[in-house]
């Protein structure tokens, strides 16, 4: 019994170390069914957040990906420490969203030393090294504003609600500092230089949530005067100022555009119900586009080194299409 | 005449006064008050109902303040009880019907004044020091209204409960009537009987006040779980506000603006004499700072620096020291002019 249970083993070993040759030997020999992933996600803090991990969760199913997963609980200490049992498995690759920007060159050379490949999704790391990483998946916030300050100046006319020749824009920031703030005001504002006629008249952080959304839009609706636009820089904040201005007796959608970028659910409701004019997508389902860029990672295949996930914008009528299969 | 900057009110409401004149120079409209679909409407309606939760955690916070204990858990609380009554009314068999938010609205006070009890426990029971016991919530709070929301942020639709936050009766904000209602029963009971006394004793000495025939630890215990009743109650109002529960958000830094309220309104941090009405000004202070960052413009980046320099400037007014070294300054200098002169 003995002697047949080591012959097993002899024999599990010998295939082992056989299947890594050929591994080594020609990337296609691989089979894309046994990549086995690590992935560290930052927590479950947001909406945003869980439906990113979901995507990630279930594209690696149906892809045949072994997943192996790990929440952060927004610690960085608990992220390196995933990152290490990654190395120790064995994993062919390993992705996370880090969750500050930098402390990361030691834990990543140490998987590079293991000829492990990293990927980083939804933010980026502070790194003079580029070489600790193979990519990064995740939204360039500056394109979103632009995305928005292109409807704004193609839509002027309409957005002009008070028909005065002049479109005043009020913008609800994202936390102060925070990237998708800094870059989204950045590229929004770009964007609207291309006519004279739009305008930011205020500016104020809301904190990316609803009740602050809600409170400095009640101040600018008394202390501004004809505001014909709001741009918030998600779609809570706009949620928020929808409110406000019900209070005031005005229309949101109508009487005062509004522009938000995310497209959360609840958002998508409020655009499709006419109360949001234009929203412009920050994706969370990373999940398709990551499981791709891994299987080419392992397969040895060039890949860019920063790939911008797939994002589109949505206005009044494509929200409602949208809306009954929107997962997150 | 001459007494009344000797009055403990004269320079909050003073401060408060200033911080309106500011407004009404940057925007003329910000006194305007007019009806609007059948209620009051302007910036001063605003300030009252957005300084409505602040009002309500710092009454609490003021009689746990009079014991010389903190209480730091109240914005986690306050998150607990949004996400309790949005969780209920989401998953409600009819989420829009008024019973439903009744049943939410009791379900989250009664969780609200269990923690009380958990933090009044600690402190006058297990003698844990009020600032420690109170941080254990405060951490792990927020870590237990996310489990009761998973994470999400919970969107109602429910025409009762979100009238909790935003409804009107008689023109005025629900909001605010039922924090004045709290203060007026909390002043009556403590007024108008002996509690105020006791609580104030507990808070000079509490040993001397057992000595005397005082039930300190029941007082303890009782001003801990108001102070998580009425943190319960602004907690529901910020979720009404926005008919949403956000785990992360809601109440975030609460306790810091209560407690800026209470001091404001010169109650005391080392316990006994306290002031109601004192908190009640604290608190609209708070609330017309908040809304004049705004208002006036003031960019993201220096909103914080603004509201610094401002609280600082009224604790300043406040200390007797720093006016008496100011005022001195502002006399001597024309003398020594003369004298040199001379």
């Amino acid at each position: 019994m003995i002697r047949r249970m080591s012959a097993v083993a002899v024999g599990a070993v010998l295939v082992g170390s056989l299947a890594a040759c050929g591994g080594g030997g020609s990337s296609d020999a691989s089979d894309d069914d046994s990549i086995t992933m690590g992935f560290a996600q930052v927590g479950a803090e947001s909406g945003w957040r869980t439906a990113n991990t979901k995507s990630i969760k279930d594209t690696a199913k149906q892809e045949g990906v072994t997943l192996k997963f790990s929440d952060a609980q927004q610690k960085q200490e608990n992220q390196i420490k995933a990152i290490r049992s990654y190395i120790q498995q064995k994993v062919d690759v390993i992705a996370f969203s880090p969750v500050v920007e930098t402390g990361w060159d030691t834990v990543l050379q140490e998987a590079k030393r293991a000829k492990i490949p990293v990927i980083l999704t939804d933010r980026s790391v502070d790194s003079d090294d580029t070489s600790l990483y193979e990519t990064f998946l995740g939204s360039d916030f500056v394109l979103e504003g632009e995305k928005a300050g292109d409807w704004l100046v193609e839509n002027a006319d309409e957005a002009d609600t008070d028909k005065n020749g002049a479109v005043k824009v009020v913008q609800l920031e994202g936390t102060t500092g925070a990237a998708p703030a800094i870059d989204r005001a950045e590229g929004f504002k770009e964007k609207i230089s291309a006519d004279p006629r739009i305008e930011i008249t205020a500016s104020q952080t809301g904190d990316f949530t609803r009740d602050g959304g809600k409170k400095v839009m009640e101040s600018f609706l008394k202390s501004q005067p004809d505001i014909d636009v709001v741009y918030a820089h998600n779609d809570d904040m706009g949620l928020g100022a929808i409110e406000a201005i019900e209070a005031a007796g005005k229309t949101p959608g109508t009487d005062i555009k509004i522009i938000t970028v995310d497209a959360v659910k609840d958002g998508m409701t409020a655009l499709a119900a006419g109360k949001i004019n234009f929203i412009v997508e920050c994706n969370p389902l990373l999940g398709p586009q990551l499981m791709d860029l891994a299987k080419k990672v392992v397969n040895g295949e060039d890949v860019p080194e920063r790939v911008v996930t797939e994002e589109t914008t949505f206005d009044q009528e494509q929200a409602k299409a949208a809306l009954p299969d929107r997962q997150y | 005449m001459r007494d009344l900057p000797r009055h403990r009110l004269f320079w909050p409401v003073l401060a408060l006064t200033l911080l309106l004149v500011v407004n009404v120079v940057a925007t003329p409209s910000f006194v305007q008050v007019r009806m609007q679909d059948g209620h009051l409407y302007g910036s001063l309606v605003d300030i009252l109902r957005n300084g409505a939760p602040v009002l309500l955690v710092a009454l609490g916070m003021t009689l746990v303040i009079a014991t010389r204990g903190i209480d730091l858990s109240v914005g986690a609380i306050a998150a607990i009880a949004g996400a309790v009554a949005c969780v209920h009314i989401a998953g409600s068999g009819d989420p829009g019907s008024a019973g439903t938010a009744i049943t939410a609205i009791a379900l989250a006070l009664a969780v609200c004044v269990l923690l009380g009890l958990w933090n009044g426990f600690l402190v006058s029971v297990l003698g844990i020091q009020p600032i420690i016991a109170t941080l254990v919530l405060m951490t792990a709070g927020r870590g237990l209204a996310m489990l009761v929301t998973g994470g999400q942020i919970t969107t109602v639709n429910n025409s009762f409960f979100k009238a909790v936050g935003t409804g009107y009766v008689f023109t005025l904000p629900v909001a605010i009537l039922l924090s004045l209602g709290v203060l007026a029963v909390t002043a009556l009971v403590t007024r108008r009987t002996a509690l105020g006394m006791l609580v104030e004793a507990v808070g000079i000495n509490p040993e001397a006040s057992r000595l005397a025939g005082v039930r300190s630890r029941t007082i303890l215990w009782t001003v801990y779980v108001f102070s998580a009743f009425c943190a319960g109650l602004a907690g529901l109002m910020i979720a009404a506000n926005t008919s949403a529960a956000d785990a992360n958000n809601a109440g975030l830094w609460i306790e810091l603006d209560a407690i800026l309220a209470v001091v404001i309104g010169g109650t005391s941090l080392a316990g006994g004499r306290f002031s109601l009405t004192g908190t009640l000004v604290g608190a609209l202070f708070i609330a017309t700072l908040a809304t004049t960052v705004p208002t006036i413009g003031i960019p993201s980046e220096t909103n914080y620096l603004f509201k610094a320099v401002v609280v600082i400037a009224v604790c300043l007014l406040q200390s007797p020291k720093a006016r008496a070294a100011v005022w001195r300054r502002g006399r001597r200098r024309p003398s020594t002019v003369k004298a040199g002169r001379a």
